[in-house]
C-alpha cells in the first residue's frame, strides 16, 4: 500500500509520539513547497515502463491504468523522472 | 560476588558482560582500547553471548548501535576523545530517537597538539547533545555505572542515550579491587529490554522521520522532559542497585563534609578522591573545606548544587575543560545554578589537568587558599597569572 496524506493540524503535545516512531505510512504534512519545476507526463507517450517508478528517489510515482503518476504532495522537482525517460514522456514545467 | 584486580576499562568491560547487551559495537582509540578487547575476548570465549561488530570508525560504530537499538536489541559501544568527536553527527541521532544505547567514553584530551592523556573536553563539549552524561571516581563505581546505566537508559520514562565517563588512564588504565557482582543478581536488577519502539514485522513502524517547524520543537520538549524524568529514575535505580548489591550511591552529586563548610571545591571524576584528602588535611587546621563531586552533569544537578552550597562563603570549580573565550563550561553550569538559587557568593573557576597534566596535593591546597582569599574569575592551575 502506498502511504497517503492524512493532514492533520493543531497537534496537540500528547499527540507526538514519544520517539521518532509511528505507525508506517502515516503522512501528516505534505513536503514540497521548495519545488519550482514539476514533471508533467505526457499520457499519450507514456508506456507505464516503470522506469521513472524505479529511480524517483522519492518513491512519489506509481502506476496506475499503466500510465505512471505523481503524487505532487510530495514530489520534490528533481527531475531524475525527466531524465531517465526513454520516451521523453515527461517535460518539466515551471511551477506558478 | 568476587572480588578481581582490575583497571577501570576491564572492570567497565565486566560491568558490561553482565548487562548482557545483545550487540557490541566498537572501534579502538586509546585509552578505551582495553574495554573492547575484553568485551571481544568475552564474546570469543562465550562468557558473553552477543554479536560484536567490527566496524572502520567511530561514525559506523554509533550507527551500528543505533540500528540494533532500532530493533529492540541493547546495544553498547565505547570511545574516547576524537572517536567521540567523529561520532558526534550521530548522537543526537540516538538520543532524537529514543534509543537508549550505553556509551563509555575514556575522557581524553582533543587535538591539537596531538595528545592521548586525560581531560575532559571531549565529552563536555557534547553536552548538548541530548544524552545523559555521567562520570565515575573509580573503577568500581564505573562497573557499577555499567549496569545502572542501562536501567536508567531503558526506562520508559526516559528512553535515552547513556555516556558513562571515565578519566583516561587516571582509571581507565589504573587497576584496583573490584566487587563484582554475581550474574543472576545482575539479571534481577536489568531486566531484558523491552520497547515498542522498534523495526517489528508484527507491528510495522515508521522509523526515525523526519518532523518540519510545525512539529519538531514538540519532540524537543519531550527529549527534554525525558532527560528531567531521569533524575526520578536515577534514584530508583540507586535505590534497586543498594537493595540488591549493597552498594549505595547519592545522585546527581555527593557531598563531603559541605555541612558546615565555608569553602567548598565542587568537581568531578577520579580528582574528587585527592580534594576530599586536602579538605581533611585544611579541617584538622581549622579550615572548614568542602567537596561536591558532580556524577551527572546531564541532567545537571542544579538543586542539589543550590542544597550543598547554600551556606557557603564562597565556592571554586576544578575541572579539566575550557570553553575557550568563555570559561570552564561547569563552572558556567554551576553558576546558573547558584543564580537560580539566589545564592550569591564568589565564584572561581580553576581549570587544570588539561591534557593529562597532574594536577597535585599543592594545587589543591593552594585551590582553597584562593577560594578562601579570592583570585581571578578563571585560573588555570600551574599557570600563575599569566605573562
Amino acid at each position: 500500500m502506498k502511504p497517503y496524506l492524512r493532514e492533520k493540524k493543531n497537534f496537540g503535545f500528547s499527540d507526538i509520539p514519544e520517539s521518532t516512531s509511528f505507525e508506517a505510512g502515516y503522512l501528516v504534512s505534505v513536503n514540497s513547497g521548495w519545488r519550482s519545476i514539476r514533471p508533467v507526463v505526457n499520457m499519450e507517450k507514456c508506456v507505464g515502463c516503470m522506469q521513472c517508478y524505479l529511480y524517483c528517489p522519492d518513491g512519489v510515482i506509481s502506476v496506475e491504468n499503466k500510465k505512471a503518476v505523481i503524487d505532487y504532495n510530495f514530489c520534490k522537482g528533481c527531475g531524475i523522472c525527466h531524465k531517465i525517460c526513454k520516451l521523453n514522456a515527461i517535460e518539466m514545467e515551471a511551477e506558478r | 560476588m568476587a572480588k578481581k584486580f582490575l583497571s577501570g576499562d576491564e572492570a567497565f568491560a565486566e560491568g558490561v558482560r553482565l548487562a548482557r547487551p545483545q550487540v557490541i559495537s566498537a572501534y579502538p582509540i586509546t585509552p578505551q582500547t582495553i574495554v573492547v578487547e575484553r568485551l571481544s575476548e568475552m564474546v570469543e570465549n562465550g562468557s558473553l553471548k552477543s554479536e560484536f561488530i567490527h566496524v572502520e570508525s567511530e561514525h559506523s560504530a554509533l550507527s551500528c548501535a543505533i540500528g540494533a537499538s532500532a530493533v529492540g536489541a541493547r546495544a553498547f559501544t565505547a570511545t574516547s576523545s576524537q572517536g567521540l568527536l567523529y561520532m558526534a553527527e550521530c548522537l543526537p541521532y540516538a538520543s532524537g530517537g529514543r534509543f537508549p544505547i550505553v556509551m563509555m567514553n575514556a575522557n581524553r584530551s582533543t587535538a591539537l597538539p596531538w595528545n592521548i592523556y586525560g581531560d575532559q573536553r571531549d565529552s563536555i563539549s557534547q553536552l548538548d547533545s541530548g544524552w545523559i552524561q555521567a562520570y565515575a571516581e573509580n573503577a568500581q563505581e564505573g562497573l557499577d555505572f555499567a549496569l545502572m546505566s542501562y536501567y536508567i537508559a531503558e526506562h520508559k520514562d526516559v528512553s535515552t542515550p547513556f555516556m558513562v565517563n571515565l578519566d583516561g588512564f587516571v582509571l581507565t588504565h589504573t587497576y584496583e579491587t573490584v566487587d563484582i557482582p554475581i550474574q543472576e543478581l545482575a539479571d534481577k536488577f536489568l531486566p531484558p529490554y523491552e520497547t515498542d519502539n522498534k523495526l517489528d514485522l508484527e507491528n510495522p513502524k515508521n522509523m526515525a522521520f523526519s518532523a518540519g517547524p510545525e512539529h519538531n520543537y514538540i519532540f524537543k520538549y519531550k527529549e527534554h522532559k525525558a532527560l528531567l524524568n531521569a533524575k526520578k529514575i536515577i534514584k530508583d535505580a540507586e535505590k534497586r542497585f543498594a537493595d540488591i548489591f549493597g552498594r549505595k550511591y547519592t545522585g546527581l552529586l555527593e557531598t563531603y563534609r559541605t555541612e558546615d563548610a565555608d569553602y567548598i571545591l565542587i568537581t568531578l571524576g577520579s580528582i574528587a578522591g585527592l580534594c576530599r584528602e586536602i579538605a581533611d588535611k585544611l579541617r584538622a587546621k581549622g579550615k572548614k573545606t568542602g567537596v561536591v563531586r558532580l556524577r551527572y552533569l546531564r541532567p545537571f544537578p542544579t538543586e542539589e548544587i543550590v542544597t550543598a552550597v547554600k551556606n557557603a562563603k564562597a565556592v571554586g570549580v576544578l575541572e579539566k575543560d575550557i570553553s575557550f573565550g568563555s570559561e570552564g563550561t561547569v563552572f558556567t553550569n554551576v553558576n546558573s545554578a547558584l543564580f537560580q538559587g539566589g545564592i550569591v557568593i564568589p565564584s572561581y573557576n580553576f581549570i587544570g589537568g588539561l591534557g593529562g597534566k597532574n594536577i597535585s596535593h599543592e594545587d589543591i591546597e593552594n585551590i582553597f587558599y584562593l577560594i578562601e582569599n579570592g583570585a581571578e574569575r578563571v585560573n588555570f592551575v600551574g599557570i600563575e597569572g599569566g605573562d
